[in-house]
């Protein structure tokens, strides 16, 4: 089936075409909207200090009055960029370490994989939690952070592929002809373990962004003045009883971008599962 | 008993890299506890007194193996903040957050299973579709974000319920009750979702299985068919699912916790990681990341004893 048809299906289901369509408008707003729109996230606006949603302010202004819309068109980049960063790094470092790890087999394997468990071994939040704690939070140290936590679920799953397709005949003809372990797998065991390792990637973005939220909530993640939507929830939640639209707008941020992706990932994997039927 | 043993034996490595890296995250950490504790214009005595108490001037190796050997005999050190013990401190914050978790856990069930039931019954039908796209909408939702929107709608709006705080059961069961409510939903929500679709998935599973269809053609009414021959199959993954939530439940406490000032486990870890209590931090640490692995063990095991295929032959 051609890539193009692969498309074609997603987007003839209700869900998935959904999903497509939040997780575009993100990436539409994450790129255009600062641009585009007349106010900065940093700008103050002192006559209109938690200003409610108005002609002028659409979403609302914040205690320094600063326009809650520029603020999550903003955010959205910094969301963007940690959980794309942190998945690509994840996968650039987790993807061979299983690879090898399941072709190579032996110690090589025990020692790559119980250290992957050692990762494991910690809740996601509180293994970036203690990794933020140590280096100090920072918008790299939140990236690196959220890249731990899902660096040894890609290598799990790449090791996966590896153990199953090194005893392909393909791969043994591969070896009998003389090929070394490097060839093989970049050659012959990396793109056949592709697709399984996008779909938990796109999975992964969605957990990522939730994650980065939730440290940036807790005041360990990206720092003000620049503006996520967790740290903009963190500022939110000492005026609940005043500004309803400071704690309201920024979680459905949250909560319609993760939705995006994880009707996405869904659809990719009812995809591949019924390629693989 | 031999696959429990190697499960057990196979635990150890991981336990030392989990203390391992305990150690190293919080050794990495770039300020100095002693200026935190004593301020800058501190009593230079004070300060070297303070450095032998806590071996901070030791070499890395050192210090790990020197703590390490505490550990194993149950000593984490004591809080740089409190001066009391941390085994205790974290000991006495495991209570709440199990209190927590347990209701979360009920919260779940309650919500997920007839949910999915349901759903999978009437499969592809307009139950199913609503149920599986609000399930999907609990996964997709920020955990303190729902916690935030229940406060402002019964603590705020509706003032119903307190909207922080925690109250001991056995002095005050009624406060203690109405101080539960909300983060019990704020956690249970996640869990729920990632449940309901689970049973789902599991009883339309079951429900194509030939043993099924038989019941169906003896004649036995539907209904009883689905409560009564599917649920007891189908929950058998379910109840990995659970365990393992049990498991996850003890990162998401971190989250309502400290959105709810709920003084368990996850808020003793937020509050010492910004108190620079490094005891404290690594403590908590090490006694979430230690239950978390003997509760995925728990399940794995549990789940050879409820499903008799799994069993080794002999």
């Amino acid at each position: 089936m051609t890539a193009r048809s692969h498309w074609w299906q997603l987007l003839s289901e209700p869900r998935s075409l959904l999903g497509v369509v939040l997780v575009g408008l993100v990436v539409v707003a994450a790129l255009l909207g600062p641009t585009l729109y007349p106010y900065g996230p940093d700008t103050p606006d002192f006559l209109a200090t938690l200003a409610a949603p108005s002609a002028a302010h659409p979403l609302g202004t914040d205690d320094l009055g600063r326009d809650v819309l520029a603020r999550i068109l903003y955010g959205a980049r910094i969301s963007l960029m940690v959980g794309l960063g942190s998945v690509v790094a994840a996968f650039v470092l987790g993807a061979p370490i299983g690879l090898v790890a399941g072709y190579a087999g032996g110690w090589t394997d025990g020692v790559l994989m119980r250290c992957m468990d050692v990762l494991l071994a910690f809740p996601g939040i509180l293994l970036a939690l203690g990794i933020t704690a140590a280096l100090g939070a920072s918008l790299p140290v939140t990236v690196a952070a959220i890249a731990l936590v899902n660096l040894p679920v890609l290598a799990r799953i790449a090791r996966g592929q590896a153990l199953a397709l090194r005893t392909l005949d393909f791969v043994t003809a591969e070896r009998a002809l003389g090929f070394g372990g490097a060839t093989i797998l970049c050659r012959s065991i990396l793109p056949n373990a592709l697709s399984p390792l996008l779909v938990q990637a796109s999975v992964l973005l969605a957990s990522s962004i939730i994650t980065e939220s939730y440290l940036s909530f807790l005041g360990l993640g990206v720092q003000p003045p620049t503006p996520s939507w967790g740290n903009m929830l963190h500022d939110a939640v000492g005026f609940l009883d005043q500004a309803v639209w400071l704690a309201c707008f920024p979680g459905m941020a949250i909560f319609l971008t993760v939705l995006g992706f994880n009707l996405l990932g869904d659809g990719l994997r009812d995809r591949l599962d019924a390629r693989d039927r | 008993m031999r696959m429990v043993s190697f499960r057990l034996l196979s635990l150890l490595p991981v336990l030392f890299g989990i203390c391992l890296l305990s150690f190293v995250l919080l050794a990495l950490v770039p300020g100095d506890p002693v200026t935190a504790m004593l301020g800058l214009e501190a009593d230079p005595a004070a300060i070297v007194a303070l450095r032998a108490k806590y071996a901070l001037d030791d070499p890395l190796p050192l210090r790990f193996l020197a703590w390490f050997g505490h550990v194993l005999t149950g000593d984490l050190g004591r809080s740089i903040q409190t001066g009391r013990p941390v085994l205790a401190t974290v000991a006495a914050a495991l209570v709440p957050t199990l209190q927590l978790g347990a209701a979360a856990t009920i919260v779940s069930l309650l919500i997920a299973i007839p949910a999915g039931i349901v759903a999978a019954a009437r499969r592809n039908g307009a139950a199913d579709f609503i149920a599986s796209f609000i399930a999907l909408c609990g996964l997709s939702l920020p955990s303190f974000w729902l916690g935030i929107l229940l406060i402002l709608g019964f603590s705020i709006a509706l003032p119903l319920l307190p909207s922080s705080g925690y109250a001991p059961f056995l002095s005050a069961p009624g406060a203690a009750f109405a101080h539960l409510v909300l983060p019990a939903i704020t956690l249970g929500a996640a869990m729920a979702a990632a449940t309901m679709r689970m049973t789902r998935a599991a009883m339309i599973e079951v429900l194509s299985a030939d043993y099924i269809r038989t019941a169906r053609a003896k004649g036995m009414p539907r209904g009883r068919v689905v409560w009564h021959h599917a649920l007891r199959n189908a929950l058998l993954p379910v109840t990995t699912l659970v365990g393992l939530q049990m498991g996850q439940l003890l990162g998401g406490v971190v989250i309502t916790e400290s959105v709810f000032s709920w003084p368990g486990i996850g808020k003793l870890t937020v509050d010492a990681i910004f108190a620079r209590d490094y005891p404290v931090v690594q403590g908590s640490i090490l006694v979430t990341a230690t239950l978390f692995v003997l509760i995925n063990l728990v399940t794995d095991l549990l789940y050879t004893v409820l499903d008799p295929r799994l069993r080794p032959r002999r």
